[in-house]
């Protein structure tokens, strides 16, 4: 029945996985900077902002990533946008990953014991100058391992974009096998797929993680 | 533009949404008892057990928490049949859940593991214990108690990763909130509301672990 | 015929050799003090008599049984011998009486209308009797190490290890702990004991060796080896502590 080989396969899922890539950074840096944006409103000084980013957290924390996709995808046309799946896909991702990332943050700027914040206060160091010279620099090295982690996270949430129909590598997969009847192989190939991206991120953060000695918060 | 909101479905059609949250319910049920069951031993395995059992079971781990989940149930749902495995789509949506929330609660609880102190297997062995009685009467019920909070919250990641399950069609909330958005073509409300469900399932068993973490770690005596 | 006979034993952590032959022997209802300074070899001594560490050369036999490091034959020692340790190692989510009651119904197969009732017996010996719904955090660091010395003894061992057992407690916590030693030893319990405990060692053992680098460097009766040591190192050792 199927005439394809197995490169024709890989190579067609090799080419939708561009786009799992372009949307995984995308978001990570996306919801990055938005997420640093709410770290700082998070630890600041007015309460009805601290109290916005952690409902915000909950929110996005608490509910399926698919239903946010959903929304997205829906909701946005309400307002009269016209949303390609790329954009919704893209905006809910970012959304998501803020607010992870936010609180990833958090943990690792709070973790920062409380002599380092007294230490600085008593040099005389003004709120920004302790964090940046003091707790900043510290924060960020205990950052790194979680952070990296949680990019798996954000590669391994694409798949979902596939359901409202982004064309990354989920979807290709699901069109490459309605073509094929070979769904073993071809979700076989796609697992690996995602094995190769991932695992040598998960790796990775795992051996930073060692060397810079740190407890790791989230998985 | 304008829109008006209209929620009026829901008086028709509340028995699907109903029955899709019981079968979100039953599949974050299930995939807790058994998931964190096939935890307790895959992580035993890793931390005490015996180096010919290891590599499998690092496989079966490392696998699963680098391919996202969508893809485990399609593998399971479609990939399994012509092998020979065949399975509704209830039953291949809670293995699926099994599965995933095993290999994560593995490590989670691996973790645990290797926080006790050594001084702990190091008294149940002076007292003639075998290490598996020492893991199982001194070693186990601890670590579990020092990663409930982590383990609370996978359990509900699984719970809210569950909504792909309407994928295959298992009739869960989200299959309810796509037959109901189908018929009515309010897709913002439901999805609203359904979203809004979601939320309090999480809250409500976020408040379940809880409680449940304080009834198996309690302590008789006065604190 | 010796309870616990060590003879030649030699032990290597990778190739720092830490036990260069070492050859006592110990009769049945003696207290023995072990001395020297940190990284003599004394607990890791202590530790290869119950099989806590594997040996490299030499033999260990108690009670004409020779040690082998094979599971079942460890169990078997384990039976017989008992340990308390520095840091107590109490189990933190059992109370005293379980702690001592878990051991008996697990391995024993005790029932556990008696194991409750040698539990009960074994924490009033050590003065804890009220204390059996106690947990471990609840209690004084001197309490927890009773509980220990009490779980050890609710095994009917024939003899105790005990691995530097007060220098984890405040001082004024010491004394308990050492009254219940001194009692268990003038029942007949056989003791070795590694300890800083200059005075009891004087007041209470038959015998006190002296570790030096990983060999016997003196051994004899408390009053020879305190009042008149023979090597310098015992007399820089002991100088010291004084």
């Amino acid at each position: 029945m199927s005439d394809f080989t197995i490169w024709d396969i890989v190579r067609n899922l090799l080419l939708a996985t561009r786009w799992t890539v372009v949307l995984s950074i995308a978001a990570f840096v996306g919801g990055g900077a938005l997420g640093a944006i709410l770290l700082f409103l998070r630890i600041g000084k007015r309460r009805l902002l601290r109290n916005f980013v952690k409902y915000y957290v909950e929110l996005f924390q608490g509910t399926p990533l698919l239903m946010q996709l959903f929304l997205a995808f829906f909701g946005l046309g309400l307002f009269g946008i016209d949303v390609p799946a790329w954009v919704a896909a893209g905006a809910a991702l970012t959304l998501w990953t803020a607010a992870f990332l936010t609180e990833i943050w958090r943990g690792c700027v709070e973790s920062i014991a409380r002599g380092q914040w007294e230490a600085s206060a008593s040099l005389a160091m003004g709120y920004v100058q302790q964090m940046r010279h003091v707790i900043l620099p510290q924060a960020l090295r205990v950052a790194v391992p979680p952070t990296v982690g949680f990019l798996v996270q954000v590669i391994k949430g694409t798949a979902v974009t596939s359901i409202i129909g982004f064309v990354e590598l989920s979807k290709a997969g699901t069109e490459v096998t309605n073509a094929t009847f070979e769904p073993f192989t071809v979700y076989g190939i796609v697992a690996l797929i995602y094995f190769a991206m991932c695992w040598p991120l998960s790796k990775a953060s795992q051996s930073l993680e060692r060397r810079l000695n740190v407890a790791h918060r989230n998985q | 533009m304008t829109y008006s909101f209209d929620f009026s479905w829901l008086l028709v059609y509340y028995p699907q949404i109903l029955h899709g949250i019981a079968i979100t319910i039953e599949l974050i049920a299930v995939a807790a008892v058994v998931g964190i069951a096939v935890g307790i031993c895959c992580a035993w395995v890793r931390a005490l057990g015996p180096a010919w059992l290891k590599p499998p079971v690092t496989a079966y781990v490392e696998l699963i928490r680098n391919t996202p989940f969508l893809i485990q149930l399609f593998f399971i749902y479609f990939g399994l049949p012509p092998l020979g495995l065949r399975l509704s789509e209830l039953e291949a949506a809670n293995l699926a859940m099994v599965v995933n929330l095993g290999a994560y609660s593995c490590e989670i609880i691996r973790a645990g593991i290797q926080a006790t102190p050594k001084g702990q297997f190091e008294a149940g062995a002076s007292l003639a214990m075998t290490p598996f009685e020492t893991f199982r009467h001194v070693v186990l019920v601890p670590a579990l108690q020092r990663i409930w909070p982590a383990l609370s919250s996978q359990v509900i990641i699984v719970m809210l990763g569950s909504a792909v399950v309407s994928q295959v069609a298992a009739q869960d909330l989200s299959f309810a909130t796509n037959f109901v958005q189908s018929r009515t073509f309010r897709a913002f409300e439901a999805y609203f509301f359904s979203t809004v469900l979601y939320l309090l399932l999480a809250i409500l068993l976020r408040w379940v672990l809880a409680r449940l973490g304080r009834m198996i770690f309690s302590r008789t005596a006065a604190r | 015929m010796s309870l616990i006979e060590i003879n030649e034993v030699r032990k290597s952590f990778g190739t720092n050799e830490v036990l260069k032959g070492i050859t006592i022997e110990v009769e049945p209802g003696e207290v023995i003090a072990i001395i020297g300074k940190s990284g003599s070899g004394k607990s890791t001594l202590l530790r290869c008599i119950n099989g806590l560490e594997n040996i490299d050369a030499g033999s260990i036999t108690v009670a004409g049984a020779q040690l082998r490091p094979d599971e079942a034959h460890l169990r078997e020692l384990r039976l017989k011998v008992g340990m308390i340790f520095q840091q107590f190692n109490l189990f933190p989510h059992l109370t005293a009486g379980a702690n001592v009651m878990l051991s008996q119904t697990v391995v024993k197969k005790t029932p556990r209308g008696e194991a409750e009732r040698i539990a009960r017996a074994m924490l009033d010996r050590v003065g804890l009797a009220e204390k059996f719904d106690a947990y471990p955090d609840q209690l004084s660091g001197g309490q927890q190490q009773r509980t220990a010395i009490a779980r050890a003894l609710a095994m009917q061992p024939i003899a105790l290890l005990c691995d530097e057992i007060t220098s984890a407690l405040d001082p004024e916590l010491v004394s308990e702990v050492l009254a219940v030693v001194r009692a268990l030893a003038a029942d007949g319990m056989t003791l070795l004991m590694v300890t800083h405990e200059m005075k009891f060692a004087r007041d209470v053992c038959n015998r006190v060796v002296f570790m030096h680098q990983g060999r016997v460097h003196e051994i004899g009766p408390p009053n020879k080896i305190f009042s008149d040591p023979a090597t310098p190192e015992l007399q820089q050792f002991l100088g010291v502590q004084s």
